[in-house]
């Protein structure tokens, strides 16, 4: 009989024996660490040895581990294990200096696998799918990861790799695909090229489910995206750091990703004072592994900022989930005391139609005073009302306001005079930092 | 009935206004009548054009923010006594004049107008007897 769960006793876990397991898994994972010249040094530092760390907030007296820990020791500093077990590496592209490396074993492949099997199986992917996979393969780890998992699955996969839309579809009608891992920009694009092509996603392939992930998007897009294919999509959290997908999932219930807490421990901290948030609240996504003997990462700061739901899930999976991404901690301002995130405020911009996408937040202190002034581009003139323009900025402040507890001043600005949104655009600009 | 009117919105920024007519100017578009009320940070500015729908569109392909719209033209002689006359009619109807501008050629003046409810212009012009141009007959001027 088919089950809902890929592995049962340990996706329905009691929570109990669920955190025995990770300390269990992080004394073993601190056993293994020490064996990197990193960790060596680090943890004897702090004082840490696997015996004194007996409970899950003992945790908290190991130091964090930053990308530029990996990047000061790149490429082989933290590696644990004899570098005749490592068998593969990924590294990052390196944009922003040294690129991050992340060695595993034969052992870390086969447990990245069973978790990327593990969430296939869970939004319903089976041995008799056809899975087809978008990703870029080689260093990055939506290409292997999803291979290795779907095929851990016994699903037959499809490596087509990124880009090729015209071959693309072929494959999806060709092969039977029912199932696609994409980004959710790309899902646009096939439904458009589909659609000049004459095909009818909803009758004319056998889609059923997508896995969207790796770029952010609204609840709304993904709805979009449902509706035009015919399909049901899941959202999908990994990152390199993490060996990559398969860290967060969504299940059919679409709310929410579960984190596979026997895999990682999560922390979510406030990413100016480094100390818990209290549940449900934002912070920064913290990060340990315990079943990885390559390369373990301890307190891993991931940067991305989310909040843990509260709650249990009616999927009856025990694992916590954690919400969708709330941006990055390196964005964080603050202001009067209130954490401030610019996907905050770009959330409530987006909502208004007569404005454009790209904005700028400067913060500077002006009689003594910490002020946010938000500039956001005009989309085309909506009015030839003046107090219909001034109306507008009122609404955006009040809705501003609500969002983020501090009133900022608006200020409407010319087409194309701001940075624009692709890319790594600068967002904020903080103007105290130089008084 | 009706004359169609560009608006553009103006950042209140030294040189904008000079973007905006160096790009209507590059394409030869006459300008027959303009408005900019002073504002803080941004305004409206108003301009009566040879070829609005083309304004526009060159505006627009420069990132301009603009609207195309309708607005009133009334000719009269240009007297303070026959301007007061005309307003008076609509307020006279309840209508109240949200902007107007206007300019005159030799001893006739148009006068550019928007009330706060475009539609009952036209009734109070028939009742008044008052004189609306057509965008025609302003281009001809």
């Amino acid at each position: 009989m088919d089950t809902p769960y890929y592995q049962p006793e340990i996706e329905t876990m009691k929570r109990a024996d669920l955190e025995a397991l990770q300390i269990k898994r992080l004394q073993n994972t601190l056993r293994i660490a020490r064996q990197s010249p990193f960790y060596k040094a680090r943890l004897s530092e702090a004082g840490i040895s696997p015996d004194n760390i007996r409970t899950l907030d003992d945790l908290r007296r190991i130091p964090f581990t930053t990308k530029n820990d990996l990047r000061a020791h790149y490429p082989f500093g933290l590696v644990a294990a004899p570098m005749e077990q490592v068998v593969r590496l990924h590294s990052s592209s390196g944009t922003t200096g040294n690129p991050t490396v992340i060695c595993h074993s034969q052992h870390d492949l086969d447990q990245w696998a069973n978790r990327v099997a593990r969430c296939l199986y869970m939004v319903g992917l089976r041995n008799t799918d056809v899975f087809q996979n978008t990703s870029g393969y080689g260093m990055f780890t939506g290409g292997l990861g999803f291979q290795y998992g779907a095929e851990k699955l016994g699903a037959l996969t499809v490596p087509a790799a990124a880009g090729n839309t015209i071959r693309q579809i072929k494959f999806i009608r060709d092969f039977g695909t029912t199932s696609i891992h994409a980004i959710p920009s790309y899902v646009f694009r096939l439904y458009d090229v589909m659609r000049e092509l004459n095909i009818d996603p909803r009758t004319d392939t056998r889609l059923t489910t997508l896995v969207i992930g790796a770029e952010p998007h609204t609840d709304a897009q993904r709805r979009k995206i449902e509706e035009s294919l015919g399909v049901k999509a899941y959202n999908s959290f990994g990152m390199s750091e993490m060996s990559g997908p398969g860290v967060a999932f969504e299940c059919p219930e679409q709310n929410g990703m579960h984190l596979w807490e026997d895999s990682f421990i999560m922390e979510i901290i406030d990413p100016e004072t480094l100390e818990p948030v209290p549940d449900g609240e934002v912070g920064e996504l913290v990060l340990t592994t315990l079943d990885r003997e390559a390369m373990p990462l301890l307190r891993y700061r991931t940067r991305d900022l989310t909040r843990i739901l509260p709650g249990e899930c009616p999927c009856g999976r025990t694992h916590r989930r954690i919400d969708r991404f709330k941006g990055r901690s390196d964005d964080m301002f603050i202001v009067k005391g209130v954490n401030i995130f610019p996907m905050q405020i770009e959330k409530i911009l987006m909502q208004f139609k007569e404005l454009g996408t790209n904005y700028l937040i400067t913060i500077d202190t002006i009689n003594h005073n910490d002020e946010v002034l938000v500039e956001v581009e005009l989309s085309d003139l909506f009015t030839d009302d003046y107090s219909q323009l001034q109306g507008l900025t009122r609404e955006i402040t009040r809705q501003l306001k609500d969002e983020i507890l501090v009133t900022p001043k608006i200020k409407l600005v010319d087409k194309g005079t701001m940075p624009q949104s692709t890319g790594k655009a600068i967002r904020v600009k903080d103007l105290r930092k130089n008084k | 009935m009706t004359i169609k009117q560009l608006s553009v919105f103006l950042e209140n920024k030294s040189g904008r206004l000079n973007e905006i007519l160096h790009i209507l100017g590059e394409a030869d578009v006459r300008i027959i009548a303009a408005m900019v009320a002073d504002t803080t940070e941004y305004g409206i500015l108003r301009l009566i054009t040879s070829d609005t729908a083309r304004a526009y569109e060159l505006l627009k392909a420069n990132q301009v923010s603009a609207q195309q719209n309708d607005v009133i033209a009334l000719s009269c002689q240009s007297t303070a006594r026959v301007f007061a006359h005309q307003l008076g009619c609509f307020a006279q109807e309840g209508l109240s004049i949200e902007y107007m501008y206007s300019f005159s050629i030799h001893d006739k003046a148009f006068v550019i107008l928007r009330t706060n409810d475009p539609n009952r212009v036209g009734e109070v012009a028939r009742k008044y007897d008052l004189s609306i141009i057509t965008e025609e007959e302003l281009l001809r001027l």
